[in-house]
């Protein structure tokens, strides 16, 4: 989780925070709230989250609550993978069951 | 259309011709064909004439009785020959057939009145020799350029700031809270410019000047008010406005036809410069000669529509092709001409249009400006309007299929999930009281762009109240008209003059002696759509409705039912190629290096390289990025050109071809 948050801060403040000093943007500051993105940052980002972890993403997941801060990103990345992690986990246990 | 330029030297000094001359050769493009100079005793004329109306006998400076008026004059009263006759009738006898001399009998007749009477495009000065004074005005719209000073106890002014600029007392400092109103509101509203202590003389004003003391006075408002009481009862109060409509349109085209030389036409696939073309050609009654820009791009390019409107019309066309490249190549000069920073690049590509023109043989365009904001035409009227519907009905299930329909263009919006949709478009009762309630969405994001200031200039431009600046010049009234009016002053009052009819329009076309008309820019047009019910001019979502409805058949179905797009060029890539990951001109890495940077003293490096470093590598995808990275560079050019270069800059300036001759 704290190396997913790490990795989506960094991409946030390479791509959209212009400030030299970057302590003043928080993990939890809301995109919207601070302007800090517009329709294209928003698909930029999620290009980003979509290669770097291998996820592939639902329009009904596109909702400002898994997407609005670095904070949310990466628990809704970590909740991704958490349930990609369970759904191998029955499959290994089905296929275990059927052999 | 032609440069003016002159001084009134308050005490008393005899003017100089040796500077007289100085200013007005920074302008020789504006008039190759002629220069002429009026000097006597303290006051100094200049004129640089691109000769379009009586080209024999229409020389500036002109006089009138018996030399005691005399005027500098740029643009056209495109009624001139109605205004001839009823001058004659009154006992005035005119010695040109020029529009020139229509103005200096009207001044005679009606003194600074003269100006209700005309139906045109202009910027002059005349002076009044016997009452001492000097009088100047610019035409409503703003159409045509007029900056003025006031230095070394004498009164200056030009149709450009370089020539304000070349007069020796002026002093060139750049004026960083006008810069920063560009880095908001993507203008900076007259009468601020770019130059510290140089106005703009705004659109719809006069200027008189005598006994050393300057009076600026308005003498004519755009005012949305009768659209506000507008209604529609019954389908003749319709018929008549469209029944108005298009006789105003064709007089306005049919006059805007008035020239001794040929007029073209320029044709951007869309609506409005078809349906001009298509009536100027109705009148001319031979081929008329149109012109396009077209792009690489094919996101950008619109030569699919151009050529239909073409085979529809059978014009003589000719299409000028832009590549990111050759934007970049000629940036510096747009700027050279514009005189502001801007944040987009959509100007260079019609720098080289009127190259192409001028090239071509011709010295005066239509084009279908003015459609847009008076009419109803642009998508930030049709945001404002989804706004506020959301803000009145919270729990629609409409909007997001709405919002998709704003902007078809945009692939950012059009992949955009519904619940993101509704995040960027969200209004609330509240934000609709806002008098800018239309366009808070486009200044707080560009505001944004503050970030790369330095944080000296950050904290002297947070100092003014939020819109402070813009409110204090709008009209009595405007707080109570629907949102649909207040979009429409806040485009037409402002960005129009500010950027669309300079930077975009007068600057580049000028820079090729290259004349722009706009039938939609008739003011008998303005103030009839500003008496239109909003819902003729955008029904329900449908733009321009009144103008499709009067004159959609004379274009092809296809443009007159595409969707709404508009005019954009390449912005960041148009600057750094992000296939080698370098900048495209030398021009671009010298301006923006940090040393420069530090120079001007305008823009932090830091954040300014991260964005550079962010364009190398094809990853300035966004508005804000594109609109900084061209906003920071035409700054640096602005302050490269005019401030430590100015010199060099107007010694280079090319000769024109004509003589100059002084009047005493």
């Amino acid at each position: 989780m704290h190396q997913i948050e790490q990795e989506v801060r960094q991409f946030v403040i390479e791509n959209f925070v212009f400030e030299s000093d970057n302590r003043g943007f928080s993990n939890d500051d809301s995109f919207f709230d601070t302007g800090l993105l517009d329709s294209m940052g928003v698909l930029t980002l999620v290009e980003f989250v979509k290669e770097k972890y291998g996820i592939s993403i639902e329009d009904d997941e596109l909702l400002p609550e898994n997407w609005d801060s670095v904070n949310r990103i990466a628990a809704f990345v970590q909740a991704r993978r958490t349930q990609a992690m369970a759904d191998q986990g029955s499959l290994a246990e089905i296929a275990q069951n059927l052999s | 259309m032609c440069g003016i330029a002159g001084f009134l030297n308050f005490d008393g000094r005899p003017a100089d011709p040796s500077l007289l001359e100085r200013m007005i050769r920074t302008l020789n493009y504006r008039g190759p064909d002629g220069t002429g100079m009026y000097i006597s005793g303290c006051v100094g004329l200049a004129h640089n004439r691109l000769s379009i109306i009586d080209i024999a006998g229409g020389k500036q400076p002109m006089s009138a009785r018996q030399e005691s008026l005399w005027i500098t004059f740029n643009g056209e009263i495109f009624n001139f020959l109605e205004l001839r006759e009823e001058l004659i009738k009154k006992g005035h006898e005119f010695s040109t057939r020029s529009d020139t001399e229509v103005i200096l009998h009207l001044y005679r007749e009606y003194g600074s009145d003269c100006v209700q009477h005309m139906n045109g495009q202009w910027a002059f000065a005349i002076w009044d020799a016997r009452n001492r004074k000097l009088f100047l005005s610019r035409d409503r719209v703003g159409v045509r350029p007029l900056f003025y000073t006031t230095a070394g106890h004498s009164f200056i002014f030009g149709s450009e700031l370089k020539a304000v600029l070349a007069h020796t007392a002026v002093d060139r400092k750049l004026n960083m809270q006008a810069i920063g109103q560009v880095f908001t509101y993507w203008f900076a509203p007259a009468p601020g410019t770019p130059f510290q202590g140089i106005h703009e003389l705004p659109p719809g004003h006069c200027m008189m000047v005598e006994e050393g003391q300057v009076n600026v006075h308005r003498y004519w408002q755009l005012d949305f008010s009768p659209s506000e009481m507008a209604r529609i009862d019954s389908p003749g109060e319709q018929e008549k406005y469209e029944s108005e409509f298009c006789d105003l349109l064709l007089d306005a085209t049919r006059i805007r036809l008035r020239a001794d030389v040929p007029v073209g036409a320029y044709l951007s696939g869309g609506l409005d410069s078809s349906v001009t073309t298509a009536l100027a050609q109705r009148f001319v009654g031979s081929k008329l000669c149109t012109f396009s820009v077209a792009f690489e791009d094919p996101t950008l390019d619109e030569s699919s529509y151009q050529q239909e409107v073409v085979r529809s019309l059978d014009t003589e066309h000719q299409t000028i092709r832009c590549s990111a490249d050759d934007i970049g190549e000629v940036f510096p000069a747009v700027i050279w001409h514009s005189e502001r920073p801007i944040l987009r690049t959509a100007p260079a590509p019609l720098f080289l249009l009127s190259r192409l023109v001028r090239e071509s043989g011709f010295k005066v365009v239509l084009t279908g400006e003015g459609a847009d904001e008076f009419l109803g035409g642009y998508d930030i009227y049709k945001e404002a309007k989804i706004r506020a519907f959301w803000a009145a009905q919270a729990d629609s299930v409409r909007r997001p299929l709405l919002l998709k329909r704003l902007y078809p263009y945009l692939n950012g919006l059009q992949k955009q999930s519904p619940a993101y949709l509704q995040a960027f478009f969200h209004a609330t009762p509240n934000d609709v009281k806002n008098p800018f309630f239309s366009h808070v969405p486009r200044w707080e994001l560009t505001a944004r762009s503050a970030v790369f200031f330095t944080a000296s200039i950050r904290q002297e431009l947070q100092q003014r109240a939020l819109y402070a600046d813009i409110e204090q010049l709008l009209p009595d009234g405007f707080a109570k008209w629907g949102t649909f009016s207040r979009a429409q002053y806040l485009e037409s009052a402002f960005l129009l003059p500010a950027y669309l009819l300079s930077s975009q329009g007068d600057r580049v076309a000028m820079a090729h002696s290259v004349e722009g008309r706009y039938p939609f820019l008739d003011y008998r047009i303005v103030q009839f759509a500003a008496s239109l019910p909003p819902q003729l001019k955008m029904k329900v979502l449908n733009e321009k409705y009144l103008l499709k409805k009067v004159f959609g058949d004379l274009v092809p179905p296809s443009v007159r039912n595409r969707p709404k797009q508009p005019y954009r060029a390449p912005d960041a890539i148009s600057f750094f190629d992000p296939t080698t990951g370098k900048a495209r001109h030398p021009y671009v890495d010298d301006l923006l290096s940090s040393d420069c940077l530090r120079t001007h003293g305008m823009f932090d490096p830091n954040p300014v390289q991260k964005l550079v470093a962010k364009a190398k590598a094809g990853r300035a995808s966004s508005f804000l990025d594109n609109a900084a990275l061209v906003g920071i560079l035409s700054t640096q050019l602005l302050a490269h050109q005019f401030i430590t270069h100015f010199e060099e800059k107007i010694q280079h300036a090319p000769d024109r071809a004509g003589s100059t001759a002084v009047c005493n």
